[in-house]
């Protein structure tokens, strides 16, 4: 058979009823004028949140109301790590919870969301980082996490590439292993949750920006886009990167500052790195993609910005860094890179749930560790606007303990030094 | 290297300088309570568009007030902070404030 001919065997298919295309999310409907939930952002932790609030709680007359398109902001923009080895009680109990909802996702969905479990290494470099990690791995353990303090000897049998030398400016002196730590495929899990919310009854409205929200007597009504009013009983802001700006609208202000945090890959390798390297004090971290691409990170820009612009400064600052940990990738070239516009923090914790406006709620705060907290964040979430009153694991996140002075110190949040 | 001018320095690269943050009145600390003092420290404006805030010139330590625009990344004006600051700030406790009845 000639090959140019080949295509035309699957031209029956498109014939038969029985194997009509499927739309993956079903097509736009006109946006109605009232919803018993309006979620503003349509990124993963949105979706996810309309996700268990049709699932867990019946409400399904909810509208998810995206600026861009579907998980175009944040979502697409991390670096797809997974972990639980927090340092504050608070914290592991929050990310273990989240962890284990991952572990279930692609059975739960039908979709694969590429999971992979590829063990996570925190690397410390003085005696003050071993000391956390230490600390750390006995938190963790208390908590039933799977995390412990290794040193050089088994760093190096379990990933032989790393430069174990102590030549260098930051020697390795030990790590914080985590075996569970995992990489996913982030615009699957997006997607994935979308799908499932929109076959439960949500509706997902691309390119809907809000543009004010609608308060009457300290109870929000719903919100105002160009496509008209949308009155709603209750809405949710999960806008990471532009959350001051909407809680502006909505009237109250946030203990957060918006800040890119830049990242990049390599060209594709061959497989090699199985394990996700992270270094807090030399602000990197690394894996190695399904598609042989090595994802790198750092630390965020020194300075606030609105914009998702990349720098020089950043590549070469990072890249320092990583030639250090790993040598041989002197020769190879990056591919892409890009920023994301990030929510920090004081304490490196989230603000979540109750805001000073009635029946308002917010999802906020999310700096350095979005991602992996996508599926509990969506589930606490739902679960606090079903009720109308926080999920027990999202308490400690309330927005008023920066006037309270009761902060929750996240020193385990991704490129924190110690 | 993107360069921001020093008012002290001249034109130096952006690395050598540190963000302090917006600009924004201090509450009297003696008048305040907790909740105030919290609000005051940690909640932020965090504006889309044209801010105030301090910078420092790090190896001189020298703060001074930057105008810039945080979503075209444009430096527009930089100046000393006397420019806005025409009094001495008083940061001494005054007579009622907790710190002083504790001496």
């Amino acid at each position: 058979m000639l090959p140019a001919l080949f295509p035309y065997k699957l031209l029956p298919y498109g014939f038969r009823r029985k194997y009509r295309p499927q739309r993956f999310i079903p097509k736009q409907k006109d946006l109605k004028s009232s919803y018993d939930v309006v979620i503003i952002g349509g990124g993963g932790h949105a979706l996810a949140c309309a996700y268990y609030l049709a699932r867990d709680h019946g409400i399904t007359n909810v509208c998810v109301l995206e600026k861009g398109y579907l998980a175009g902001g944040n979502t697409a923009r991390n670096t797809a790590i997974i972990r639980s080895n927090y340092l504050t009680p608070e914290g592991v109990k929050f990310y273990e919870q989240s962890l284990n909802l991952y572990r279930d996702l692609s059975q739960a969905f039908d979709f694969n969301i590429l999971y992979s479990e590829r063990g996570h290494f925190t690397l410390a470099h003085t005696d003050a980082a071993v000391r956390t990690s230490r600390w750390r791995a006995e938190v963790n353990k208390q908590l039933g996490v799977d995390s412990e303090l290794i040193f050089p000897d088994e760093i190096h049998r379990l990933c032989p590439h790393l430069n174990m030398s102590d030549k260098v400016r930051y020697p390795i002196l030990g790590a914080l292993y985590h075996p569970p730590g995992s990489i996913a495929r982030h615009d699957a899990v997006a997607w994935g949750y979308a799908r499932g919310a929109t076959a439960m009854g949500a509706e997902v409205h691309q390119q809907t920006p809000v543009t004010g929200i609608i308060i009457e007597n300290g109870t929000v009504k719903g919100v105002e886009t160009p496509r008209g009013k949308v009155y709603a009983n209750k809405v949710m802001q999960a806008v990471a990167g532009s959350t001051s700006v909407v809680a502006k609208m909505a009237g109250f202000r946030l203990p957060i500052r918006t800040i890119p945090l830049q990242a990049c890959v390599s060209v594709p390798l061959k497989p090699f790195l199985d394990q996700i390297i992270v270094s807090g004090s030399l602000h990197v971290y690394v894996s190695q993609s399904s598609r042989g691409e090595l994802v790198m990170g750092g630390s965020t820009d020194p300075y606030g910005l609105y914009s998702t612009r990349s720098t020089l400064d950043f590549k070469e600052g990072l890249l320092g860094h990583m030639l250090e940990l790993l040598p041989m990738l002197g020769e190879v070239k990056i591919l892409r890179q890009w920023a994301g516009m990030a929510d920090m923090t004081p304490d490196f914790s989230p603000v979540m749930g109750l805001t000073p406006v009635k029946n308002y709620y917010i999802d906020s705060g999310w700096g350095t560790w979005g991602f992996k907290a996508t599926p509990v964040c969506g589930m606490t979430m739902a679960h606090t606007i079903a009720n109308d009153e926080p999920h027990d694991l999202i308490k400690p996140f309330y927005l008023d303990r920066f006037v309270e002075y009761a902060q929750v110190g996240e020193k385990g949040a991704a490129s924190v030094g110690h | 290297m993107k360069i921001m001018n020093c008012p002290l320095n001249g034109p130096r690269n952006i690395s050598e300088f540190a963000w302090g943050g917006e600009v924004k009145p201090m509450p009297d600390p003696a008048s305040l309570d907790d909740r105030a003092w919290g609000d005051w420290l940690f909640l932020e404006n965090n504006e889309a568009g044209v801010v105030r805030e301090w910078w420092c010139h790090v190896p001189t330590s020298f703060w001074f007030i930057a105008e810039r625009n945080t979503v075209t990344d444009e430096i527009l004006k930089t100046y000393p902070a006397s420019e806005l600051f025409k009094e001495r700030v008083n940061f001494a406790p005054s007579a009622k404030s907790p710190q002083a009845e504790k001496k």
